[in-house]
């Protein structure tokens, strides 16, 4: 039973606020429902055995993804009206079309495994816990090449993000 | 007596995803399109989660955070370049930006 509410409850807040991510109209408040998100994800991921991972979603998204998001909100303004206009001819009908391909897949997958594939897979019986030396010791013992890339990927990211905020026209001022 | 078995765990990331596709193909503000890609990530992470704890492995929680390094460069250049155009356009509609196109 303690399993039950343990997953429930954290799985009704991370759909709602997935849901206020898509419908609300403000976009602090759209935010706001993605930080309701992130932390109930958390808690899963807690419940999931996986402490060390849940410990850095709070940190990495709902700290510093957010704080960006809710920074460029800010920067450009929360009071512009969403324009509702088709600006391209027939695009009601293509996302239309494209949820349906993507719901009846999805419906397809789920009937056709009829919640028996773990008869093919079955659950271990062991539990692993995701312990910051247990992760760290797999990380950079068998994931190290993918490590490295991962590093140059964010330092391409960092510079881009540079490259893309500076500011050429506006002459600088020299003086001191 | 329900048992909260791995089935529950994928149905709540496949639901995750789909919302946040949904969301990406109906809005039209480029931040709020941001959002729901993170919200397909964050599925995408359960799912990689899941398969963990039912496994008995390690390696999908590294493969986690390899999803967010990569979420969290991806959000950086993303917005670098929403505020460009905006500067430039006054807008973040994503059918109003005809700049990019070739």
């Amino acid at each position: 039973m303690l399993d039950l509410i343990l997953f429930a409850i954290p799985a009704l807040f991370v759909l709602a606020g997935a849901l206020i991510v898509i419908f609300a109209k403000n976009p602090v408040h759209n935010s706001m429902g993605l930080v309701l998100t992130l932390a109930s994800l958390a808690v899963v991921y807690i419940t999931l055995n996986a402490t060390f991972v849940a410990m850095v979603q709070m940190l990495v998204y709902a700290g510093a993804v957010m704080t960006l998001f809710l920074f460029v909100i800010m920067m450009i303004g929360v009071d512009k009206a969403e324009q509702t206009k088709e600006e391209i001819k027939g695009q009601t009908f293509l996302v239309l079309g494209t949820l349906i391909l993507l719901g009846s897949l999805l419906t397809y997958v789920v009937i056709n495994s009829g919640f028996k594939w773990d008869l093919w897979f079955p659950a271990v019986e062991y539990s692993i816990e995701g312990t910051p030396d247990l992760i760290a010791s797999t990380l950079f013992t068998g994931w190290v090449f993918p490590f490295e890339v991962i590093s140059i990927l964010l330092i391409v990211a960092a510079t881009a993000a540079i490259a893309l905020a500076y500011d050429t026209k506006t002459p600088r001022k020299d003086d001191d | 007596m329900i048992e909260v078995t791995t089935d529950w765990y994928l149905s709540l990331g496949a639901l995750l995803f789909s919302i946040g596709f949904i969301g990406m193909m109906v809005r039209r503000n480029a931040l709020i399109m941001f959002m729901c890609i993170e919200l397909m990530l964050n599925a995408v992470n359960l799912t990689f989660i899941t398969a963990s704890k039912h496994f008995g492995t390690i390696d999908a929680q590294v493969a986690v955070f390899f999803v967010l390094v990569v979420a969290a460069a991806e959000v950086v250049v993303g917005l670098a370049i929403i505020v460009s155009i905006f500067k430039k356009q006054e807008t973040a509609s994503v059918d109003i930006l005809r700049s990019s196109k070739g």
